[in-house]
């Protein structure tokens, strides 16, 4: 396992410089180093008498980081308790904890060294790599050191360490993790064990076993039973409690009477010598239950981490320029204290610290985090950046515009929090349903009792304990917020935010999807659609002279006509520019009058347009070319159809959706929009009164109504529908009143939605007819004596574990509507 | 058969034993780096000099 070759740096192993002049004492022995930085870690390190950790290596040291010097600076800000209130755990006055994440980190040696070399220093109380999560916890008395010093101290062996923020979240999910894990082995534990002392009573013939091995065996049993109904099945038994306090009847009061009855009961006869015992079936059932819970606290947990990452999108600190653009000297400051107007500079693989708007720069943002969308998006000078998104290429200059709560991430923070704090509807009609269910099973329990006791009273207290179990309306309680939940972590991963609780059950029932603004189906901006040469010019040729003639305009005709013009095609220089407003731009170009603009304008100057010239075929902006005595082309300009538009109208219709366009756009605009998409049945130029009584036209003809809009006008609109979709753009989302907000702008995302409520809706349909069903069946053969309690267990248990194995099927299942098929759909969409 | 009276008592300690076996692993967080040990066995620091 030697690594020291003479040629290379003894500590990183790359090549030595031709000069040789760096060594370092380790181990007596002067060993050569390429580079300073490497001299100072071994020298760090063999000073710590912690050379061996160069004997036990197997992989080579890590390099002194380039900007260790200007790091030393930033890490004082993790002392400024602003910014520690984030991660460190204050355990008692002189004993703070915090998780550090470890970088550099790439055998085992490296593990021993830092926490040696930690360990080491005055005010260090404890310790401890993990070397799976790389992740170090630290404990230190902040009178004797500072976490600053300990991060430098990293440093200088040529670690990188920062601290893991927020960590006390992911600590209680883990925690509680545990516990239900702990929960389900005992359960399942004592399960395994008291069977094997139940199975001999049931297989001994009559006779053959005595009393006193009957007895030991049901003792043995009772021990083994009461952890798992005093631990195991405590949370069943706290849980009808505040049920009970509360005066309301929730699924945990027959679990917990079923269970706490039959363990009195058996209890009773293990010690009377009574007939029989159901120790078996108690530790079956409570196991059986608790997987199915265990099997759902983690799609939960599954579900909110997917959405928690967003809250520590944004980093801690940040480099604010304070004398830009004299000076490119940053200062580190507190991402906490930006404030409107600051400039600030991202370096590439940072996150920008707030939302704003390049000033200096051009780079690519990775906006995956926030929007779903794993293409980098390119952003120019001017372009606005979100904050949370990862600058991916060069280094830029960023004014900051919104922080702190107004940011885009808290915006999608808070819509987050808002559905989370909802109850579906369906959730809480199940809620009420299994009410009632839970009255009339403790009802037909205790009234099968009464009659069992004449009957035969021997059976009666364990058919009252079979009615109770078999029918516990578990599965009916878990069929539909397990599935919800599931649906709702996989829409997030997909940057679509149901942002109120119904949501994911309207969609499903979306039989219309009405599109508000035309901008919801366009890009919102100009662009060329056709060039029709008029004298036998080509069209590169004409629309250099265009381009030519509109070079210095800025209206958005000349920038649409200038990003198609190459600058290949002969841009001949315009002299005597005169823009005439409202009508085009006149000039001499080579020699002769040129006119660009609306063709009153340019017929002036070429004479009686042709007819050719004077049909209107299409809903288009139009703008002629013409010089002295003739026509040369004609340009159509039209908001150019997003990409995706065809082929989501087409998913749509599909789905056996209806879509339509209700805008309150120029009628021309919308039809050219409506007719390239295939939409038949739409309406221009209304006023939202207008598109609020259409709606109710169809919400009374038994349509489920989508609205797809921008989400922040027309509220009286959004507000009829069953369903608001906001197409989540920028600023406006902190104020979209949405049920469901399209993080990515993207149409593909309503399509995916529309897909995954509605394979919810299947699931818990299917959820439900099952729990239904099987407790009609289950019900009568209960009360008729036929099944015993440890064929109630078994029954309620694994109709539980079912349903919920059932909703999990969501996951990461394909919804039907999405098919590979669908990219070659949309090219030729553009 | 008397060995019975032995064994059932015996079975019952032993389930406990094991799962407070278990219950202790658990919490000491052994089952929280399951890579870790196996290096660090490798390492000696007998040989480590304070300062």
């Amino acid at each position: 396992m030697s690594l020291s070759p003479t040629q290379s740096c003894y500590h990183c192993g790359l090549p030595l410089p031709e000069s040789g002049r760096y060594f370092a004492l380790i181990e007596g022995k002067r060993q050569a180093m390429c580079c300073p930085g490497c001299q100072a870690v071994a020298e760090a390190i063999a000073g710590g008498g912690l050379a061996s950790y160069y004997r036990t290596r197997t992989t080579y040291g890590p390099r002194l980081a380039a900007d260790a010097q200007r790091e030393r600076a930033d890490l004082a800000l993790y002392d400024r308790p602003e910014v520690q209130a984030g991660f460190v755990r204050r355990i008692a006055q002189h004993e703070h904890e915090a998780t550090l994440i470890l970088e550099g980190i790439t055998c085992a040696a490296c593990i021993w060294l830092n926490e040696q070399h930690l360990s080491r220093l005055r005010g260090m109380l404890s310790v401890q790599i993990n070397y799976a999560t790389r992740r170090a916890r630290v404990r230190w008395d902040p009178q004797s050191i500072q976490l600053s010093e300990i991060l430098a101290r990293i440093a200088a062996i040529g670690y990188r360490a920062w601290p893991a923020s927020r960590a006390g979240a992911e600590e209680s999910a883990k925690r509680e993790a545990r516990a239900a894990l702990w929960r389900v082995f005992v359960a399942g534990f004592g399960m395994m064990q008291v069977m094997m002392y139940a199975v001999p009573a049931y297989l001994a013939a009559e006779g053959t076993m005595s009393d006193d091995i009957r007895l030991l065996m049901r003792l043995a049993s009772l021990v083994l039973t009461v952890p798992v109904v005093f631990y195991s099945a405590a949370p069943f038994f706290r849980g009808a409690w505040r049920d009970l306090r509360l005066r309301r009847l929730g699924m945990d009061v027959p679990v917990a009477l079923g269970v706490g009855v039959a363990f009195a009961a058996s209890v009773a006869a293990t010690f009377t010598g009574g007939a029989e015992v159901y120790f078996d079936s108690i530790t079956m059932f409570v196991f059986l239950l608790l997987c199915a819970r265990y099997l759902e606290m983690r799609a939960r947990q599954k579900a909110a981490a997917s959405l928690e990452y967003l809250d520590k999108a944004l980093p801690l600190a940040a480099h604010r320029l304070s004398a830009y653009p004299t000076s490119m000297d940053s200062e580190e400051v507190p991402a906490v204290t930006l404030q409107r107007g600051d400039l600030v500079l991202v370096r590439p693989g940072e996150s920008f610290p707030a939302d704003g708007s390049i000033v200096q720069g051009e780079t690519e943002s990775d906006e995956s985090l926030l929007t779903g969308e794993s293409h980098p998006v390119h952003k120019r000078t001017g372009a606005e950046v979100t904050g949370g998104a990862v600058n991916r290429v060069s280094p830029v200059v960023v004014r900051v515009e919104r922080v702190g709560e107004d940011t885009r991430v808290s915006a999608i923070c808070r819509l987050v929090e808002r559905a989370s704090g909802q109850r579906p509807r369906i959730t809480e009609l199940t809620d009420r349903v299994a009410a009632w269910f839970v009255a009339a099973v403790i009802l037909i329990a205790g009234a099968s009792a009464l009659v069992w006791l004449r009957v035969d009273a021997t059976r009666a207290l364990w058919v009252a304990v079979a009615v109770l179990v078999v029918t516990c309306p578990c599965a009916l309680s878990l069929a539909t917020p397990t599935a919800l939940t599931v649906a709702l972590g996989r829409l997030a991963r997909r940057g679509v935010v149901a942002a109120r609780g119904h949501a994911i059950q309207a969609l499903a029932q979306v039989t219309h999807v009405v599109f508000d603004k035309t901008g919801t189906l366009t890009e919102g901006r100009l662009a060329l659609t056709a060039v029709h040469a008029l004298a036998g010019m080509t069209s590169e040729r004409c629309l250099g002279l265009a381009a030519a003639l509109e070079a210095g305009s800025e209206h958005p005709i000349a920038a649409a006509l200038l990003t198609v013009a190459s600058p290949q095609a002969s841009r001949d220089p315009a002299a005597e520019l005169r823009n005439v407003p409202g009508a085009g731009v006149e000039a001499l170009i080579a020699g002769a009058r040129h006119r660009i603009g609306t063709r009153t304008f340019v017929s002036a100057l070429a004479g009686v347009p042709t007819g050719e010239q004077t049909t209107e075929t299409c809903n288009a902006t139009r703008v002629w070319l013409g010089r002295e005595g003739e026509w040369l082309a004609c340009f159509e300009f039209a908001d150019r159809i997003r990409p995706q538009a065809h082929a989501i109208v087409q998913r749509l219709r599909d789905g056996g959706r209806q879509v339509l366009i209700l805008s309150g756009d120029a009628p021309p605009a919308v039809e050219a929009v409506a007719r390239r998409l295939g939409v038949e049945s739409f309406e221009a130029g209304l006023s939202p009164e207008d598109k609020q009584a259409r709606v109710q036209a169809l919400q009374r003809a038994g349509a489920c109504v989508a609205m797809v809009g921008d989400g922040v006008n027309d509220a009286p609109v959004l507000a009829q529908a069953q369903l608001s979709v906001a197409m989540g753009g920028g600023a406006l989302l902190s104020q979209a009143n949405a049920d469901v907000v399209l993080l990515s702008g993207r149409l593909q995302g309503l399509v995916d939605a529309l897909g995954i409520a509605e394979q919810t809706r299947r699931i818990v349909q299917q959820n439900l007819v099952w729990a239904l069903g099987y407790n009609i069946v289950a019900l009568p053969l209960a009360v008729t004596g036929l099944v015993t309690p440890w064929m109630a267990g078994i029954g309620m248990g694994a109709s539980s574990l079912l349903v919920v194995l059932n909703s999990l099927r969501l996951v990461d299942a394909k919804p039907a509507q999405e098919q590979g098929s669908f990219e070659q759909a949309t090219q030729p969409g553009g | 058969m008397d060995i019975l009276y032995l064994l059932i008592p015996l079975s019952v300690v032993l389930v406990f034993l094991i799962g407070a076996l278990f219950w202790w692993s658990l919490r000491s967080g052994q089952f929280d780096d399951l890579e870790g040990p196996a290096h660090r066995i490798l390492q000696d620091d007998d040989d480590a000099k304070g300062d």
